[in-house]
């Protein structure tokens, strides 16, 4: 809890950047700011952490155990904690007692706690004693984790963020760090700013945000990174670049993989060929790459989801082993993260492949240091499903049990359809979420209330390794509790009351720090992972603990903390010394035969289907879909298009198309931004039935994994886009929740103080009045209801105004050419609404125009379109300009790529 | 609209000038001769037959006189000095009762004959009487001319509160029962239809008048039909269909008008429901004879507003004089509720039909209704209640038959929304 006027630090639960967090509560509101004491962001928050404050609602929160008896489809009843936790105990105990532990699954997520994931991984691999405990962060980064470890022995990231500031050369490779890791982003275009030389390269299919400030795009198509890094080592090679002494001295494997990269990429040609760039572009690439020795190649989502992912990032760290472009300043291949604690669910390993502290399952000695510490019952000898496989099998009836704790896989899996199958026949469904409905939420037999950001304590590691504090500064809603309390609590239940008698995460997180140290010595289990310099941490130093990369060793006879900046000044590289962690402590070139995606593209399906993240929503929007804020910039689930490709599918920019796979379909709003190549689609992965009405792209894409690490194929699913025809468009604004029954589509947007919904339909409506009386439940004659109709055009416009203040208003229109909502979500705010309101209601505008401020551009400060127009044709000609007239972009710095595609239109002569 | 007008009397010339004759000492007849004047006034001898005792008066002009705002000077719009200033010879309280066309000539009630080389035909309409027992008694009147307006303004003096029923919810029978309330009289507004105005109005805006009317004290009976009109020697109630009586001291019928044309009909001239006429109108029997105003049909249309009637009058006028170049085309017109604080306009063809498209904007609370009526994307009509402001951006847009279609969205909402989009 929050002193008087002291902020709380805490760290963004968002992306795997970390950054530090601020909070002051003051009564009801809630003031969050960038921590400038953090190392990682210095002050600054993109508009996701920015807008932290405005998640921060009552609204839809799950606040006391449900229980639904598992033979009836009854509704969710309200039970008692213990009543709760008795039920998972017992189901769970009768399932492995009859079926066996295999039968029994846990499905988790890069949203919880390292404490949390700690408490999870023992309970099910020390005490279940199986390995069906995967995780969210499967879908993420599970092929970043299985490249290094095949390369390293161990699953280190081995780059800091400082590093790409130092860097001469950052390659992006799928990564659209513009919208997905801003602070990162801003930090290489600040540096880049104050060292002109230092170039930056893009490689992805489309042309995003990122680009905008890369020297260098290369649009590869979709799959092919492999044949690029091929072609990159084997151009290497041939061109000397070659740190011949590391490779000697340091690596095994290199023939093979050379050899592997010259037959299947030998020429720039060939590359060129097979990745359909330019060939100049790509010799360009290449020839940077050779030149500058301070290259780091930071990966992301268009590398790791990919039924090659694995090998591509190998591929990758094989041209920085080649080079020897690890283990030093401003170099190496870097795995940004999409989580805030992916990392530290690595490090506790909760994946179904990994053990605990980097440990292996398939290690019988790891195994034993693992049963050891826990001293429990048994250990998991294999691993177990990974999260696509575990939905298979559930439907399948060979888990007749999941627990699934902060995620959503009903929205965020591959072939979602199937996860709702497999969901609807499983035995028993325990779900553990914040919020109460939730398109998986929907399946639960037990609803466990859990505790959010604000509420929970712990820790999280970010994508350099650095592990910070989440501190509560909220009291606990209803009877939320902290997860690893509720697993906790059935270990005890099992009857291990020792192994599972925490008071807290301070302690949980010491026995994970002395875990890290069991047995970690040369001629043990040697791991890099050690937080020794952690371990004994009073409740006092838990709670204080400064942010800090790992390893954090012990200083000799001193029991003082690392404090962040002294720890890191200090801290040896990785793999400074050309020791890996492998048995004989060098590092692995992988031969990485190119292979293209699993699903090709054909006739039927023409286009491939790649998907993503939009700037400010995260995830299923469980939070960011909350902030009036957040939901302004992209305010509906799209599909973007060539032109030329909407044109052939017989659809326009701004009506809706559905989009087709083999496995699922849904209806979004066309985009021809311009961004995509030829015959590729691209829709964002949000939107879920919570906030659309036939939006969840998971459920289109193909369940293909890679061999290696099991991670889904989300960016290449052969796809068809047709026309969804409507008879009608329109919108509604509200203040209050409305059921959407009587139309075919529709999504929500949360906004300030009312919810816009658009929809559309395809009944004939013969009285639009009744319509909209129904849709909005206005049900009184005299209530003071404003309309407009223009019947043969299909035209009609209601408002409602009670005690003259707006409470909902509805258009529709037979294309989607209806008018702004920017100015007509203004009234929301106000108490009363003036004569000139009420008249401009129905057309959308004032009378005067100048008050339209247009949809959102920079949401930090919330800055419009039509403003930023006006002041590029008022003489503003660069986003500087534009941020000292109206400030935007001068925040977070993430619309900056649009204000100058907005300066490049408007200035272009009428 | 007038020009200077020579004080003398016109010089004789040595041949007889023609003689138009005009039926009729309305507003359409002598609103033609006043047009004729303007084009020459020496060309024809004109003689006037009226049938009502007075010079020639707005008519339009009635409902202020009723309801006190205006005297009855006030609507004088031809004094007995103009005719005899202008050489033209009235007989006012003396209808024409035949007309010889094979002699050419007309004789009055009061037995006067006189030839005629042209004739114009301008005999008005005259007020609908619903069929019923007791419609002839004494206290039973129209609401049509100026004889009218003084028996309601002598029953309002009559007693206080003096009971009045207007039967019929139209235009004029709520500007009669608005009158009479002015005057002081309780007034019941009796209308066999469900809605007031139905034929300019839709139910939202008719009830959005009656709030009005009520809240000024008028009564309204909505679907009352009336069976028959009660009192020995003079009217004493009403009895309805279902049986139900109201106490009546005045009955005033403003249930429609019928054109007047029972004279042209003896006199063998095409009629249908109205004198058919031509674009010049002349009518279609006989060229020597025109006819102008609430008596004719052009193109199945017949008339009661002024502007059209002004139009005729001006073509009348040119064909009389010779000059024979104008066409009658029918055009858009516009009316308005002549109800102080009650803001009702109405114009062009507000009832539309199969081809004609409705914009509607209703805002009850603030007593606010629009109605446009568009055909290919023209205005062709428009209702505004509450909010008139735009009443005559509206009408300009219909006689100039602007395309809206690029502001169709916002026509409703008025000029200043569209231009602000342009």
């Amino acid at each position: 809890m929050s002193e008087a006027g002291r902020p709380v630090k805490t760290t963004c639960p968002y992306c795997g950047t970390g950054c530090g967090v601020d909070v002051l509560v003051r009564g009801d509101a809630t003031e969050v700011s960038g921590d400038a004491t953090h190392p990682t962001n210095a002050g600054k928050l993109c508009v996701k952490g920015a807008a932290l404050g405005e998640t921060l609602v009552p609204e839809g929160r799950a606040l006391h155990p449900m229980l639904r008896e598992p033979a009836g489809g009854r509704e969710l009843q309200r039970v008692s904690w213990d009543t709760a936790l008795d039920v998972v105990a017992r189901e769970f105990r009768r399932i492995i007692r009859e079926d066996g532990p295999q039968a029994v699954a846990w499905y988790v997520s890069g949203q919880l706690l390292t404490e949390d994931y700690y408490v999870a991984n023992k309970l099910v691999k020390g005490f279940v004693g199986s390995a069906n405990i995967d995780t969210n962060s499967r879908l993420c980064m599970s092929s970043a984790v299985a490249g290094h470890k095949r390369a390293f022995g161990e699953d280190i990231v081995p780059v800091s963020y400082e590093d790409l500031e130092d860097a001469d050369l950052v390659v992006l490779v799928g990564s659209n760090t513009a919208w997905c890791h801003p602070i990162l982003y801003q930090r290489i275009v600040k540096a880049k700013a104050a060292r002109p030389q230092m170039k930056v390269v893009v490689v992805d299919p489309r042309r995003t945000a990122t680009t905008d400030a890369a020297d260098l795009h290369l649009p590869v198509r979709a799959g092919t990174d492999v044949w690029l890094f091929n072609g990159l080592l084997s151009f290497l090679y041939q061109h000397g670049v070659v740190d011949t002494h590391f490779v000697d001295a340091h690596t095994r494997g290199f023939d093979r993989a050379l050899a592997v990269a010259d037959n299947t990429a030998g020429s720039v040609r060939a590359v060129a060929r097979q990745c359909g760039v330019d060939e100049s572009l790509i010799a360009e690439f290449y020839r940077l790459f050779a030149r500058t020795a301070k290259t780091i190649t930071a990966f992301s989502m268009g590398v790791n989801q990919s039924s090659a992912g694995t090998d591509k990032v190998n591929s990758i760290i094989n041209c920085h082993l080649l080079t020897g472009r690890i283990g030093k300043p401003g170099a190496g291949p870097f795995s940004i993260t999409g989580q805030p604690n992916a990392m530290g669910g690595r490090e506790v390993g909760g994946l179904a492949n990994m053990l605990a502290a980097h440990m292996d399952l398939e290690n019988a000695r790891h195994r034993q240091l693992v049963q050891t510490f826990w001293d429990s019952p048994c250990i998991a000898e294999r691993p177990g499903l990974k999260a696509v496989e575990l939905f298979e099998a559930i439907e399948a009836g060979r888990v007749k049990a999941v627990w699934i704790m902060a995620t959503n896989p009903v929205v965020s899996l591959p072939d979602a359809d199937q996860v709702k199958r497999a969901l609807a026949k499983c035995e028993f469904v325990v779900v553990s979420d914040v919020m109460h409905k939730t398109d998986t939420t929907a399946y639960a037999h037990v609803l466990l209330p859990a505790l959010a950001w604000g509420e929970k304590d712990g820790t999280v590691t970010n994508s350099e390794r650095r592990i910070s504090r989440q501190r509560a500064f909220l009291p606990a809603p209803g009877e939320a509790r902290p997860d690893w309390w509720a697993l906790a609590e059935i270990g005890r239940r099992w009857g291990f009351t020792d192994a599972f008698a925490y008071d807290g995460p301070g302690q949980i997180f010491d026995e994970h720090a002395r875990l890290t140290t069991f047995g970690n010595a040369d001629d043990e289990v040697p791991r890099y992972l050690n937080l020794s310099g952690l371990v004994g941490m009073s409740a006092g130093d838990y709670d204080a603990l400064a942010p800090v990369r790992w390893p954090v060793s012990g200083q000799d006879g001193s029991d003082q903390r690392p404090d962040a900046v002294s720890a890191d000044a200090f801290m040896p590289r990785v793999f400074s010394d050309g020791r890996f962690y492998t048995a004989d402590r060098k590092a692995r070139f992988v031969a990485t035969p190119p292979r293209l995606p699993m699903h090709a593209r054909d006739e039927d399906f023409p286009l491939a289907l790649n998907t993503g993240r939009v700037r400010d929503h995260w995830h299923t929007m469980t939070r960011t879909g909350l902030s009036p804020r957040l939901a302004a910039h992209i305010d509906e689930p799209y599909v973007d298009l060539h032109p030329q490709d909407a044109l052939l599918s017989g659809v326009r920019e701004g009506g809706l198309a559905r989009v087709s796979t083999r496995w699922g379909s849904l209806v979004a709003r066309v985009r021809t931004s311009g961004e995509l190549p030829r015959r590729t689609a691209f829709v964002p992965i949000h939107w879920n039935a919570q906030y659309a009405s036939d939006a969840r792209v998971g459920s289109l894409v193909n369940p293909v994994v890679d061999p290696v690490s099991g991670e889904p194929e989300f960016k290449h699913t052969p796809a068809r886009v047709e026309d969804f025809a409507v008879l009608w468009h329109g919108f509604v604004l509200s203040r209050t929740p409305l059921p959407m029954d009587q139309v075919i589509w529709w999504t929500r947007v949360t906004g300030h103080r009312f919810l816009r919904y658009e929809f559309a339909g395809r009944e004939r409506v013969g009285e639009w009045s009744a319509f909209a009386r129904t849709a909005l439940g206005v049900h009184a004659t005299d209530a003071d209801w404003i309309e407009y109709e223009d019947r043969t055009a299909g035209q009609y416009r209601a408002a409602w105004v009670v005690d003259d203040r707006i409470e909902a208003c509805l258009f529709v229109s037979p294309r989607p050419d209806l008018p702004s909502r920017a100015w007509l979500s203004g009234l929301f705010a106000k108490e009363r609404l003036e004569d000139l309101d009420r008249i401009g209601l129905l057309v959308g505008e004032p009378t005067d125009r100048g008050a339209d401020a247009g949809p959102t551009v920079c949401s930090c400060f919330g800055i419009g379109r039509n403003c930023i127009v006006e002041a590029v044709r008022g003489g503003c000609h660069s986003a500087e300009a534009l941020g000292r007239k109206l400030q935007c972009g001068t925040n977070c710095g993430s619309c900056i790529p649009e204000l100058k595609a907005l300066i490049a239109t408007s200035l272009v002569p009428a | 609209m007038t020009m200077p007008l020579p004080e003398h009397v016109l010089p004789q010339t040595a041949r007889p000038r023609p003689r138009l004759v005009v039926i009729g000492n309305g507003m359409a007849g002598m609103r033609t001769v006043e047009e004729l004047l303007r084009l020459d006034g020496s060309l024809y001898d004109i003689t006037v037959f009226g049938a009502e005792p007075h010079g020639n008066y707005n008519r339009i002009l009635l409902s202020p006189v009723l309801a006190g705002e205006k005297t009855v000077d006030d609507i004088i719009i031809n004094s007995r000095e103009w005719y005899a200033t202008h050489g033209i010879t009235l007989h006012s309280g003396d209808p024409v009762v035949a007309i010889d066309r094979h002699r050419c000539r007309v004789r009055s009630a009061s037995g006067r004959e006189v030839a005629y080389d042209r004739l114009l035909l301008a005999t008005g309409s005259r007020p609908f009487v619903i069929p019923v027992p007791g419609a002839q008694l004494p206290g039973v009147i129209a609401f049509r001319d100026l004889h009218d307006v003084q028996t309601m303004l002598a029953a309002a003096r009559a007693r206080d509160h003096g009971r009045a029923v207007v039967i019929g919810g139209g235009l004029l029978g709520l500007e009669a029962a608005n009158g009479l309330k002015r005057q002081g009289m309780d007034v019941t507004v009796v209308h066999v239809m469900d809605s007031l105005m139905e034929r300019q109005l839709d139910k939202p805006a008719a009830a959005l008048l009656r709030q009005a009317l009520e809240r000024r004290g008028i009564r309204i009976l909505l679907e009352a039909q009336t069976e028959a009109i009660l009192g020995e020697d003079h009217v004493t109630g009403l009895q309805f269909a279902n049986g139900e009586r109201i106490a009546a001291d005045l009955v005033v019928m403003a249930v429609g008008v019928r054109p007047n044309v029972e004279l042209a009909k003896t006199a063998g001239l095409h009629c249908e429901r109205a004198i058919v006429v031509d674009d010049t109108l002349q009518s279609l029997s006989d060229p020597r004879i025109y006819a102008v105003g609430e008596c004719v049909q052009h193109r199945k249309a017949t008339f009661g507003l002024v502007a059209p009637i002004w139009e005729q009058a001006r073509v009348c006028a040119t064909h009389l004089a010779g000059h024979g170049h104008r066409r009658y085309v029918q055009a858009a017109t516009s009316t308005r509720l002549k109800v102080t604080g009650i803001d009702l306009f109405s114009a062009g063809d507000f009832v539309g039909g199969p081809d004609t498209e409705d914009l509607v904007f209703r805002d009850p609370r603030r007593g606010t209704y629009k109605r446009l009526v568009l055909r290919g994307n023209r205005i062709v009509g428009a209702v505004l209640y509450g909010d008139v402001g735009d009443g005559s951006w509206y009408f300009e847009l219909m006689q100039q038959g602007t395309d809206i279609s690029a502001i169709r969205n916002r026509l409703v909402f008025g000029r200043a929304f569209c231009e602000a989009a342009t």
